[in-house]
């Protein structure tokens, strides 16, 4: 099946929400794929919610003009690949099977997010330790967490918001370990009282419901204690070792930008992320870019660049521009965010011979050491070349080596064959005129 | 109709009672079965949560690889450890 449209929006976080309504606002048939059951993105995830947890208001308002906006949200579908010029196809599964829909676009914007970063430590592939947002959003799916001892390590704000979020799930958080230092942290924490009223609250609202969870800084995992399932945390300050018992390990080192489709439509990358110009517009001709894929800023920032990248796919030139000035305020606090949360290079070496760095096929550490470049170990060993097409072990071996990933290649998620096999991409030349 | 607010699955051949609107690998956790086992023999959970890391595969109403993370339960669906 392929359909058409003038604005196709990659992502249903609040900055492809942002992008989505401000395009389908002035004039743009539009349509908005998300590989989630809903909505939302991530820090908007829906889910089950506990007593005492209530839906974040700025999300009903950026729902609601989406939706009476006019544009067309489509969940549940991934988008793996690009048949052919101007159109991308995305696979969803449904209780009768997987099939696969191509999107003929006229203007693109991808609002892909970030996921975690995640680093090998002995004992971080026992069930029982997850990703810090990981854990999150599996609470929001219904894993009951009630009376369980958690330990949330990483770093990055997200351990707050994660800590306090399992708090109200009923979960017991007995401490939350940040790699960062005191000292490094502080200028990031007094630029947060000078700035918006808004993150202070949601800073403040953090700390009431994590009064009696300590919050340490510079001090990190070093490995998970248990045979079978957690039963504590090993963590140092980088003077001595303890052990913190827990049943549950949450723990994610800050984030990194899903530039994967980015990358295989030929968009240009400066340093990690998706270079774009001030109408947040790529190095390819009518696709743009918005949120975390284009720098790490969280969520404000995320809803500024996606309605100035919405408005400009939309033609509305004035009415971005007027945004241009809010959105480097963002910036700034997102040049604060990474200085602040910049990891200490005791992580590199966290990692024993016998650690498991790629999780897909199993390749330990003492493996990998042996090579001089992803490529090189990615043949000799595997790593990287599982499901996850390297988006864990990837970010790691970045961190432990410094080795960067190789070019991207379709599809971006492993893809059932029959899927493709069934569908048609039959293109009328009408179609694909710009 | 009243809204169903359990829903009842398969996980290894025993009978889970679910919220409605879980998760299956919050199920998986639920009952504490490996969602997958890993190359070399490792139980495996869900880890990320959100559809990336493939480590909470699972065999789902006979077909194998699903991502249980991205994937809600419904009433008698059949959840198998991938082995
Ligand atoms: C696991 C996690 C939890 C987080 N929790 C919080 C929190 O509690 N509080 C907070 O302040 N910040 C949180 N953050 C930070 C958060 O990412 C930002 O604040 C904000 O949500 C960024 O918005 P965005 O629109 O750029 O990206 P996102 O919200 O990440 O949205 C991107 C969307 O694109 C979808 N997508 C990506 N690739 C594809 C594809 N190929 N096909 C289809 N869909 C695709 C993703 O599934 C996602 O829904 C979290 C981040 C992560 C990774
Ligand atoms: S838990 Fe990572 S993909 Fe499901």
């Amino acid at each position: 099946m392929m359909r058409r449209t003038d604005v196709l929006v990659i992502g249903a976080g609040p900055a492809g929400i942002a992008a989505a309504t401000a395009a389908a606002k002035n004039g743009c048939s539009t349509i908005v794929l998300d590989d989630n059951v809903a909505a939302g993105g991530q820090i908007w995830r829906g889910g089950i919610d506990s007593a005492r947890t209530k839906e974040d208001p700025a999300k009903t308002k950026a729902i609601a003009a989406l939706r009476s906006s006019g544009a067309e949200i489509l969940a549940g579908r991934q988008v793996v690949d690009q048949p052919a010029p101007g159109v991308l196809r995305a696979v969803i599964t449904m209780a009768d099977g997987t099939r696969a829909e191509s999107f003929a676009w006229d203007r693109l914007i991808l609002a892909t997010g970030a996921r975690e970063r995640f680093l090998p430590f002995p004992g971080w592939t026992l069930p029982g330790v997850f990703g810090a947002g990981g854990l999150q959003a599996l609470v929001k799916g219904g894993f009951y967490v009630e009376g369980k001892r958690v330990v949330v390590a990483g770093s990055g704000p997200l351990l707050l918001a994660v800590a306090a979020h399992l708090q109200e799930y009923g979960a017991k958080v007995v401490a939350i370990a940040e790699q960062a230092p005191l000292r490094q942290l502080l200028p990031f924490a007094a630029s947060l009282l000078g700035s918006s009223l808004g993150k202070l609250l949601q800073g403040a609202r953090y700390r009431a419901s994590l009064a009696r969870t300590p919050y340490r800084m510079g001090c990190w995992p070093v490995a998970v204690e248990g045979e079978e399932s957690v039963r504590g945390v090993r963590l140092t300050n980088g003077r001595r070792v303890w052990s913190e018992p827990c049943d549950l390990l949450a723990c994610g080192f800050h984030l990194v930008p899903n530039t994967e489709l980015a990358e295989l439509l030929g968009c240009k990358l400066r340093g990690d992320f998706v270079e774009v110009n001030v109408r947040q517009q790529t190095s390819v001709a009518n696709v743009f870019c918005a949120g975390e894929p284009t720098g790490i800023a969280g969520l404000e920032a995320a809803l500024i660049q996606g309605e100035i990248a919405g408005l400009s796919a939309a033609g509305a030139a004035r009415e971005a521009s007027e945004l241009y000035g809010r959105r480097s305020r963002e910036q700034a606090f997102a040049r604060r965010l990474e200085a602040a949360f910049r990891l200490r290079p005791e992580l590199r070496s966290l990692a024993v011979p016998d650690t498991i760095v790629c999780r897909c096929e199993d390749v330990p550490f003492s493996q990998l050491q042996e090579h001089i470049s992803w490529t090189d170990a990615k043949l000799q060993t595997r790593c990287g070349m599982g499901p996850c097409q390297g988006r864990i072990c990837g970010s790691a071996v970045q961190t432990l080596f410094n080795w960067r990933a190789t070019s991207v290649r379709p599809p971006l998620f492993p893809v059932p064959l029959e899927v493709f096999d069934s569908e048609e991409i039959s293109i009328s030349p009408e179609t694909i005129v710009h | 109709m009243p809204e169903r607010s359990t829903i009842t699955i398969h996980v290894n051949g025993h009978t889970v009672v679910v919220p409605a609107g879980s998760v299956v690998s919050a199920a998986l956790l639920a009952v504490g079965e490996p969602c997958r086992m890993s190359v070399s023999g490792e139980p495996r959970t869900a880890f990320c949560g959100m559809g990336i890391c493939f480590e909470c595969r699972a065999v789902i109403d006979g077909v194998a690889h699903q991502r249980t993370c991205q994937m809600l339960c419904h009433e008698g669906m059949s959840v198998e450890t991938q082995r």
